[in-house]
């Protein structure tokens, strides 16, 4: 029985990894035959940290069970930490070692960031440490919006005024420049990359669910006193899902840095708007299930552009879609309507009618 | 597992409304009609390196916030354009070929504004009229110097948005600002203690402050506060105002744009400040605020390109915006309509034809910016290979609701 | 000195803003369990309502007010009829996320009717300023008119929980759907009039909100309605004293903090309070102390 578990969840494993590689390779195979538009050639990192965000929230919201509506700071920390890194290495460093560096610094930063945010604000609960995450991203975005950092001879310059403060010399340069953030940075990231940082997400997150320390935060999350009374360190285990989850959207965020020039903690990319919007993906991909945010990450990224016909009507036919889907998907009426008329249900009946 | 049954159910239906929609919008809109003969044409071919010729006009695209807090000025700049094109279609063309023009909404967001020119790309864009905000711009400035793709900002004013050849603007830079408000104020002896309230998460309005503050000594000009507000916090400004009215200010300088500058306006009047204000082209279209009371701003100095009443290009153009639009043009409208014949003349001067390739046209057209002259309803303007414009910023002051040159 | 008065005034003012649109966050929550992020969306379309029946139709003010609370309450009920009833028994996951799908409806439904163009809002209160300490502290009309209606609306929403049957539900409600509807409660009829009672304030915040900052746009509600939602669980979300508290307390940090402190900063320095005094006390500062069933 045990191990019929275990094969079950492995295979579910290969499945997902599975599905990422064959999209990998097709797509690959479309661009090599010239078949891509533009567009999906330009989604496709974009695709892919998106699916990252969304993999990493629903390691806080569906295994630990705790609601983060920060997460885009998260994000904002990875991208501006290895954005800072590349602009500074841009001429000293080829391309491929300092992506790399660059990727360890921001999720680091991020990962330290979610461990530093964690062990005070873990101890809430529910909507309470909501709001608290969603309160730190803000503050991330605030900070960072008011950071002046610039460099000369002398070295690196401070400033959370503005950049004449930074009293730059002759030849300085101002790095991260306030509102206007960090431009020039080098785009290191591709499909391939991205795709290999998707790889690693899910199977650092599967791997994370389906070993020990993943059973003792399900655990967790399904019943903290009973979880306590067996003597799991709760502190422990939360902090540890967290600051994963906070590296992973680190990660996305350097992908997401070093896929575009310039990089800005606007209220559009790195606000509330943004953690919430890696919040629809994994509600909509359903809590708890990695496979399914990483594919509502897909198509919810889609929407938006497939829907460029529809000109001034887009973004409203766009809530009134999110809508509907949710209904759908989650009104008990609607899931009495699709298990009455799932395709699996068809398929038996069909096969029972064929057996008499 | 029926999770996700529901969601490709769901998407066939999205599908399929998009699929009936399409089309719909495509007959309503006839300077687009084509389009969907060129997006099922483009998949046989890269667009990125060389677009297919089509023959039936120059193809030229647009990108800027149709949706979300900035829409105002995305619209405005498609309008504008929109009206141009018109006009220059009308007028037979250039050199008999028409323009076909679209226009894609980058929410203001950079990675959106991405999606949009890629879209473009798809549909075989040849020239790119665009982006409307800086931060998009420079994300797609990039990508366009990647194509080696023309492009013209009619408004983003960062310094970075035309740091590639193949970029040019319309309007006048941050700094360019910043420095000719100092300037102004300084040399015409307007004031010597000058507050600042700018919106430190903007762009546009931190770049302006930045040189302003840098420039300001060397006229004379004592900054007595400045005083910053966020995308976030832009209710209430009585404590700014109050921080400038304690610092003795007699000059409050609004880098900002108009709606703000509006809230800023009422809340200076019911706290009973009365100091001069001064502002940049973001203040144009503060009198044409729905239901706003212009005795407000009155006496309000600002360095605009555009004053609508300056001769008969202006109050035609005006006038046509109106009556197509049904509002009155702020200046993000004059920049993208002179954009529009900017590009005109620029084909005409370099002789290119609408067979060519969008790489062919961008490295015509790179020297045909420099030599080309427009008298536009913006001004007088010629341009430097570095992308900068050159023309006067006008000096307006509202007298009795109406901008006055000043 | 006359300074800090003037900071603390309009702080106050603010404030109470905050708060009434607290109140419609705190009571949804109190009893649907769920965070109504299209809630400062219906302020929007609330003040939309007068500007355009003072405006188009030349009503009076009050009449114009009259008509958008009416308006807005009817908007409420639907809402929670189409997208938030049929996910009752859903996780409060779910609700969350369709409402925020509504909140950008109404932000783009009004976008495309009403334009992208700021509006200047006329203000409905014509009250005189008073000027106190030789004109050096100035109390505007509608500041005066806000901190009032505040007030009535707060002590009327607790007289009304308190001493009617219809409060009585709601509170029954909050405490225990199941055992309130075993007691014969109209459950679904308790939710709707939530719903309508956190509209209507929603659209007398908005005209509030209008008349002390005249500009409107359709995405003048977001703005004010995360603040709000911040300031309910700062004063303990549920609660509605708590709601009046943290409405008011920060409205007055804030402006406290772009005085004295930066005005750069004045929006890090209000969330990090909000994570100190949710450290010290994890429901709020009127938050009820959770009991865990075990």
């Amino acid at each position: 029985m045990k191990r019929e578990r275990i094969a079950k969840s492995t295979r579910s494993t290969w499945i997902t990894l599975g599905i990422v590689v064959v999209a990998y390779v097709i797509m690959q195979i479309l661009g090599q035959a010239g078949m891509l538009t533009s567009l999906v050639k330009g989604l496709l990192v974009p695709l892919c940290t998106y699916a990252i965000m969304a993999i990493s929230l629903n390691l806080t919201v569906g295994i630990l069970g705790e609601l983060s509506l920060g997460h885009a700071g998260f994000m904002c920390v990875g991208a501006f930490s290895s954005a800072f890194f590349s602009l500074c290495m841009k001429e000293t460093m080829a391309a491929g070692p300092r992506f790399f560096t660059a990727l360890l610094i921001g999720i680091g930063a991020a990962a330290l960031s979610g461990l530093l945010i964690g062990i005070p604000v873990l101890r809430l609960r529910g909507d309470y440490l909501a709001i608290v995450t969603l309160a730190f991203g803000e503050i991330i975005k605030n900070l960072v919006n008011v950071l002046y950092v610039g460099r000369d001879q002398e070295g690196f310059h401070f400033s959370m005024k503005d950049s004449i403060a930074l009293g730059l010399g002759e030849d300085g340069k101002v790095l991260i420049n306030g509102a206007q953030g960090i431009t020039g940075t080098p785009k290191d990231s591709n499909f391939t990359v991205a795709v290999v940082l998707l790889l690693i997400t899910l199977i650092v997150v599967l791997n994370l669910i389906h070993s020990r320390s993943g059973r003792a935060i399900m655990a967790i999350r399904d019943n903290r006193i009973a979880a306590e009374s067996v003597g799991i360190n709760i502190t422990r285990y939360k902090l540890l899902a967290f600051s994963i989850s906070a590296g992973l959207a680190g990660m996305a965020g350097v992908l997401y840095a070093h896929n575009l020039s310039t990089l800005a903690a606007q209220p559009k990319n790195f606000g509330y708007n943004m953690s919430i919007m890696i919040l629809v993906y994994v509600v909509l991909g359903g809590i708890g299930n990695i496979r399914g945010s990483m594919i509502a990450a897909v198509i919810l990224t889609l929407l938006p552009e497939l829907l460029r016909e529809l000109q001034d009507y887009r973004m409203l036919i766009y809530s009134i879609v999110l809508i509907v889907m949710m209904l759908f998907n989650w009104s008990p009426k609607a899931k009495e309507w699709r298990e009455k008329y799932s395709l699996r249900r068809l398929v038996s009946k069909i096969a029972a009618k064929e057996e008499a | 597992m029926k999770k996700l049954v529901s969601l490709m159910l769901v998407l066939s239906m999205v599908a399929a409304l998009l699929a009936g929609c399409g089309n719909k919008t495509a007959a309503n809109n006839g300077a687009e009609a084509g389009t969907e003969g060129a997006a099922n044409a483009e998949g046989t071919e890269d667009a990125a390196g060389g677009s297919a010729a089509t023959g039936e006009g120059f193809r030229i695209g647009g990108i800027g916030p149709l949706t979300g807090g900035a829409a105002v000025y995305g619209i405005a700049v498609k309008n504008g354009a929109q009206l141009a094109v018109d006009e220059i279609n009308a007028a037979g063309g250039i050199n008999g070929t028409p323009i076909v023009f679209t226009f894609e909404d980058d929410e203001h967001d950079p990675e959106k504004a991405v999606n949009a020119y890629n879209t473009l790309k798809d549909w075989n864009m040849q020239l790119l009229m665009g982006t409307v905000t800086s931060g998009p711009c420079l994300a797609v400035a990039e990508e366009t110097m990647n194509d080696n793709m023309f492009m013209l900002t009619p408004s983003g004013t960062a310094v970075e948005c035309v740091q590639y050849d193949n970029a040019f603007r319309v309007c006048f830079s941050d700094p360019n600002q910043g420095g000719k408000s100092a300037e102004y104020i300084g040399t015409n002896k307007i004031a010597s203690k000058v507050a600042v309230i700018y919106d430190s998460s903007d762009v546009y309005s931190s770049g302006i402050y930045a040189e302003f503050a840098k420039t300001a000594p060397e006229y004379g000009i004592e900054i007595v506060a400045a005083e910053a507000f966020t995308a976030d916090n832009k209710t209430d400004f009585t404590i700014q105002l109050q921080k400038a009215k304690d610092g003795g200010a007699e000059l409050v300088f609004l880098p900002i744009y108009y709606q703000e500058a509006a809230l800023i306006l009422s809340q200076a009047n019911s706290m009973g400040f009365a100091p001069m204000f001064f502002g940049c082209d973001g203040l144009d279209g503060i009198l044409s605020v729905e239901d706003f009371d212009p005795a407000l701003a009155e006496g309000v100095m600002l360095l605009t390109p555009l004053v609508a009443d300056e001769n008969d290009k202006t109050r035609a153009f005006v006038a046509a915006y109106e009556e197509a639009y049904g509002e009155t043009p702020i200046q993000f409208a004059a920049n993208a309509y002179d954009a529009m014949y900017i590009i005109k003349a620029a084909l005409e001067q370099s002789g290119v034809s609408a067979q060519m390739s969008a790489s062919e046209i961008c490295d015509l057209l790179k020297t045909a910016m420099t030599e080309v002259t427009v008298s536009g309803i913006t001004g007088e303007m010629t341009w430097t290979a570095d992308g900068e414009v050159n023309k006067e910023p006008k000096a307006v002051k509202i007298v009795d609701g109406a901008y006055t040159a000043m | 000195m006359s300074s800090f008065f003037t900071f603390l005034i309009n702080g106050i003012s603010l404030g109470s803003i905050y708060a009434i649109i607290a109140l419609g966050y705190t009571m949804v929550y109190g009893i649907a369990k769920m965070l109504n992020f299209a809630h400062g969306d219906v302020i929007m379309v609330g003040s939309y309502m007068v500007f355009l029946s003072m405006g188009s139709l030349g009503l009076p003010p009050y009449l114009a007010v009259l008509l958008a609370i009416a308006v807005c309450t009817v908007l409420g009920i639907t809402i929670e009829k189409i997208a938030y009833k049929p996910l009752r028994k859903a996780s409060p996951l779910a609700v969350l996320i369709t409402a925020i799908g509504v909140s950008y409806f109404l932000q783009n439904a009004a976008l495309l009717l009403f334009g992208a163009n700021t509006k200047m809002f006329t203000s409905v209160i014509s009250l005189p300023a008073i000027t106190l300490a030789d004109g050096s502290i100035n109390i505007t009309g509608e500041t005066q008119v806000t901190i009032v209606v505040c007030v009535i609306i707060m002590i009327a929403l607790s007289l009304f929980i308190k001493k009617t049957k219809a409060g009585q539900a709601m509170l029954a409600v909050s405490e225990d759907k199941g055992a309130a509807e075993l007691m014969g409660v109209n459950v679904n009829g308790t939710i709707s009039l939530t719903f309508a009672i956190g509209s209507a304030l929603a659209a007398v915040a908005g005209v509030l909100l209008c008349s002390a900052y005249p500009t409107l746009n359709p995405y003048t509600g977001s703005m004010p309605g995360i603040k709000a939602f911040t300031a309910a669980v700062f004063g303990g979300i549920g609660s509605i004293p708590g709601a009046f508290v943290g409405g008011i307390l920060l409205g007055v940090i804030e402006n406290l903090s772009k005085a004295y402190i930066s005005s750069q900063l004045s929006d890090a320095i209000v969330f990090s309070v909000l994570i100190i005094v949710l450290l010290v006390k994890p429901t709020g500062i009127l938050g009820k102390k959770l009991n865990e069933k075990v």
